[in-house]
């Protein structure tokens, strides 16, 4: 049954052309609701858009950079407008500014985690002394509020090469792991957790070759040269890990996710038809599994908590919430309570620059009171920026589903089942 | 990925089936590509308004005058007068408060400052019982300096020829200015989010106190209460002399408040809502669709027992005109509407245009129709249907209901 269609020609990839000006993504853009210096999305969009193409001199960097790229707005639109990828291309396009010192130190995750890892505990509470946080609030212009992410003495790749790499022989099948620099500088325990779960479900864990940061950060801190080469180099490696070793990627984190399947090509124009479908956050992996029957996961009869779902934004804009929840629905001791969908404002690095602060935190508000006003144990997130948002924040104490499935976890019950 | 119930599009339509279903405890998904229509709901929800050109007293008897191919006639008088019996307590459940009846029309307040007949209104607003008698002498229009999708001089024109002697006035306050920094985009939305968040409604009530001291009714705009649900009735509370809403341009506040009601009652009973992510396809097998296949889930299928379209009409891409064509983009579906595009339009705008009451074609038991023949687990429900001129008979969000309530009872059956 071959369905009629008509594509209609000049319209561009991100589809400004169909903004039909009903203001619709203004209404749920979150920096609008507590920043009225934002014009909001359809005026930083696709107005925008419009005034930039006669002239660029239209381009106000000091607006544009207000923007989360929550992507909410786009979630919003009925036109399919693609509005945040509008403004972040703008920001590409038409910035003339060299980041500030802080922001490329911000956005160089990888080389900040490798000399922070190194010298984890000296790191660690330097960085908690409120003096030294003043002088980076001064200096640097990072919020002193902040609480910086701990950084582990023992990345996780080589705690991966010291004690996993051997037990991931005799696997029939594998797949590699994204951990992202959280998981491999801030805290391998959630790369631990997964290799433990995948490995239950009868998959090895590869590391991919010379993985690099996901490149969200230089991407939002205006890094751009640096990000196409960082999405370049993985792309090779997704390219090595699922068209040559047949192995699928999974990540466990939102955001990694979101930016190499879908900000490579649209922002950095980095192409990845040929590996996006194979590249995905665990629990939609997992989810596959057990809902095409191929998988059954074993649950510890004594295991009991409750905890409550909070939807990161680019889950949002991705729409695979529905896999994480579905996952923790399976765990027959666990109580799951869904959050209102809501932005925690911290949006990787925005929120930790002190001109952000504010914004941000008025954006978490309504987040942060849904998250008083629930009685859990734990909030469950996919991603990790949130994670540190949410605990500074709030009174929760935050963990990754992955996690919490692995806690809940019958490692051997469910071996079993398909060793038989 | 599996449920008892796939909705395709979450607007008015797909909303009330979903939530009809669930409260029976079937297990529903809705997928939508984005917000729906009702962000710009004018406050009232029409059954029917106008006949052949006459205005309608008792919708329910009316509905008997409507070709026989109308939705209304399709689903039957005795279904429509039990089905739009059932939409104001279906609302009030999901804590929207409307009043009106389908045996009588009432009256509303336009933003033209004209009357026009309408089946349920949002408690924010303000019903009348005939045409034409106000109860007013002297009424103070109220604007926001700034806000240009209000229009004050259209009501004073409009109330003037009721007999109504009308003042027009504008209120300032510097929780606004920052807002008016940007005239395009000083949208009651954005009014609105002022008054959500804080003390903004105490202050200017005391204005409107001081404005309207010899006016018998103060006449603003409805932009108060977005996702803060208090706000009209705390308003109405603290202003001394009785406060009439009238609709500003979309994006409609109470539109917005009203959908975010819907989808979280429908989410409370379990259903599932998959917002911005769009159905791309279908897979049939002898008579019935299997699964759909949508942008954000990929390879992993939802399939379903029942399928129900309730995609919306062009606005919302339910259906869309090409060059040459009509068609509907996810399936491919029969269309009833001309295939010339010269039979789309009639010149004079103000007539009937013959493009409004195309839609996907459906059988007796509202399902859709592929090549002639029914699809046996695939229904078609609100304004996706061929069939009406929502907007010339008053009918939209009428159709909208009922076809959506009776199309969840074909499937509970
Ligand atoms: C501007 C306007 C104002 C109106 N105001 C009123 C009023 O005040 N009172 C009244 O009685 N009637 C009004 N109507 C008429 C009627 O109420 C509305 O048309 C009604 O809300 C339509 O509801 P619906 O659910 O059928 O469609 P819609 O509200 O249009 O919803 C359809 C949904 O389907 C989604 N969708 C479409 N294609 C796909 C796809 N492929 N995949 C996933 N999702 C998809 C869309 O994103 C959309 O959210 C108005 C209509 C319009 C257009
Ligand atoms: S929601 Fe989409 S169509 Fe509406 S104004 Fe925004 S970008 Fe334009
Ligand atoms: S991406 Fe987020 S912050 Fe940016 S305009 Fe859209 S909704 Fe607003």
């Amino acid at each position: 049954m071959k369905k009629q269609q008509n594509k209609p020609f000049n319209i561009s990839d991100n589809n400004f052309e169909q903004c039909v000006k009903c203001t619709v993504c203004t209404v749920y853009c979150p920096v609008v609701q507590v920043n009225p210096d934002y014009p909001g999305p359809k005026q930083a969009g696709p107005d925008g858009e419009r005034l930039r193409l006669k002239d660029p001199n239209f381009f106000d960097e000091e607006a544009l950079k207000l923007c989360l790229n929550c992507k909410r707005c786009e979630v919003a639109c009925p036109s399919g407008v693609k509005i945040g990828d509008v403004i972040q291309a703008a920001r590409i396009k038409y910035s003339r500014k060299r980041p500030k010192l802080r922001d490329s130190i911000m956005a160089n995750t990888d080389l900040v985690g490798t000399v922070a890892s190194a010298f984890a505990p000296i790191v660690n509470t330097t960085v908690a002394l409120k003096p030294v946080r003043q002088i980076m609030d001064k200096v640097l212009k990072i919020d002193h509020h902040r609480i910086f992410p701990k950084y582990s003495g023992e990345k996780f790749e080589t705690w991966y090469r010291k004690h996993a790499a051997a037990q991931q022989q005799g696997f029939s099948k594998y797949v590699s792991y994204f951990h992202g620099c959280y998981v491999n500088y801030n805290f391998p325990q959630l790369g631990k957790d997964l290799v433990k779960i995948m490995n239950a479900a009868g998959y090895g864990v590869d590391l991919l070759e010379k993985e690099k940061c996901c490149g969200v950060a230089l991407i939002s801190n205006g890094l751009i040269k640096q990000a196409t080469k960082q999405a370049r180099q993985n792309v090779r490696a997704l390219r090595k890990s699922i068209l040559q070793n047949g192995a699928p990627v999974v990540s466990t984190s939102s955001t990694c996710t979101f930016t190499i399947r879908d900000e490579y090509p649209h922002l950095l124009g980095v192409k990845n038809d040929d590996v996006r479908d194979q590249t995905e956050l665990a629990t939609r992996f997992l989810f596959r599994l057990i809902d095409s029957g191929e998988l059954k996961l074993v649950f510890k009869k004594d295991y009991t908590t409750r905890v409550a779902y909070h939807t990161p934004c680019h889950m949002e804009k991705l729409g695979w919430s529905i896999y994480s929840t579905s996952l923790l629905r399976m765990i027959p001791g666990l109580k799951l309570v869904q959050l209102e969908s809501q932005c925690c404002g911290i949006a990787g690095t925005y929120g930790f620059k002190k001109e952000n602060y504010e914004t941000a935190q008025g954006v978490g508000q309504p987040l942060f009171t849904q998250i008083e006003n629930t009685d859990v144990d734990y909030i469950v997130t996919d991603c990790e920026t949130c994670k540190w948002q949410i605990e500074m924040s709030t009174s929760g104490k935050v963990k990754n589903p992955i996690s919490i499935l692995a806690e809940a976890l019958d490692v051997e019950a469910t071996q079993k089942l398909w060793q038989k | 990925m599996k449920f008892d119930t796939v909705i395709i599009g979450g607007g008015l339509s797909g909303l009330t089936c979903g939530i009809q279903l669930a409260e029976q405890g079937i297990t529903c998904a809705i997928v939508s590509s984005g917000q729906s229509a009702i962000h710009f709901f004018s406050g009232s929800f029409d059954l029917l308004g106008k006949v052949e050109g006459r205005e309608v007293t008792n919708p329910l008897e009316s509905i008997k005058m409507l070709p026989p191919s109308h939705p209304y006639q399709r689903v039957g008088h005795h279904n429509v007068e039990r089905l739009a019996g059932e939409v104001p307590r279906l609302l009030a459940r999901a804590g929207l408060h409307f009043s009106g009846m389908a045996e009588k029309n009432h009256f509303v307040l336009t933003p033209m400052g004209t009357m026009k007949p309408t089946w349920l209104t949002l408690e924010d607003f303000t019903c009348f019982e005939q045409n034409g008698e106000l109860p007013w002498k002297r009424a103070t229009v109220l604007n926001f300096k700034g806000f240009l999708d209000f229009h004050t001089l259209f009501i004073k024109d409009g109330l003037t020829r009721y007999g109504v002697e009308v003042q027009t006035r504008d209120i300032a306050m510097k929780q606004f200015e920052a807002i008016r920094r940007n005239p395009s985009e000083m949208r009651s939305s954005n009014i609105a989010k002022v008054f959500d968040a804080g003390d903004a409604l105490n202050q200017f009530a005391e204005k409107v106190n001081e404005l309207t001291e010899d006016a018998d009714v103060v006449i603003l705009p409805a932009v108060f209460g977005l996702f803060n649900t208090t706000v009209t009735a705390d308003l109405k509370a603290r202003v001394k002399k009785p406060v009439v809403l009238l609709p500003a341009l979309p994006p409609s506040t109470p539109g917005i408040r009203s959908q975010i009601l819907l989808r979280q009652r429908f989410q409370e009973l379990g259903g599932t809502y998959l917002l911005g992510d769009i159905v791309q396809e279908g897979e049939f097998k002898e008579g019935r669709l299997q699964n759909i296949t949508t942008a954000n889930h990929g390879d992993i299928k939802l399939e379903a027992d029942h399928f129900v379209l309730a995609s919306g009409s062009f606005y919302s891409k339910g259906i869309v005109a090409g060059p040459d064509k009509l068609y509907d983009p996810i399936f491919g579906l029969d269309i009833d509407g001309e295939s010339d595009r010269s039979q789309w339009f009639d010149k004079q705008l103000f007539n009937d245009q013959p493009f409004m009451h195309y839609g996907v074609k459906a059988d007796e038991h509202f399902r859709a129709l592929l090549n002639g023949q029914p699809i046996e687990n695939l229904y078609v429900a609100g304004s996706v249907l061929g069939g009406a001129n929502p907007l010339k008979e008053g009918s939209g969000a009428g159709i909208c209901m009922v076809t959506a309530l009776h199309v969840a009872e074909q499937i509970l059956q």
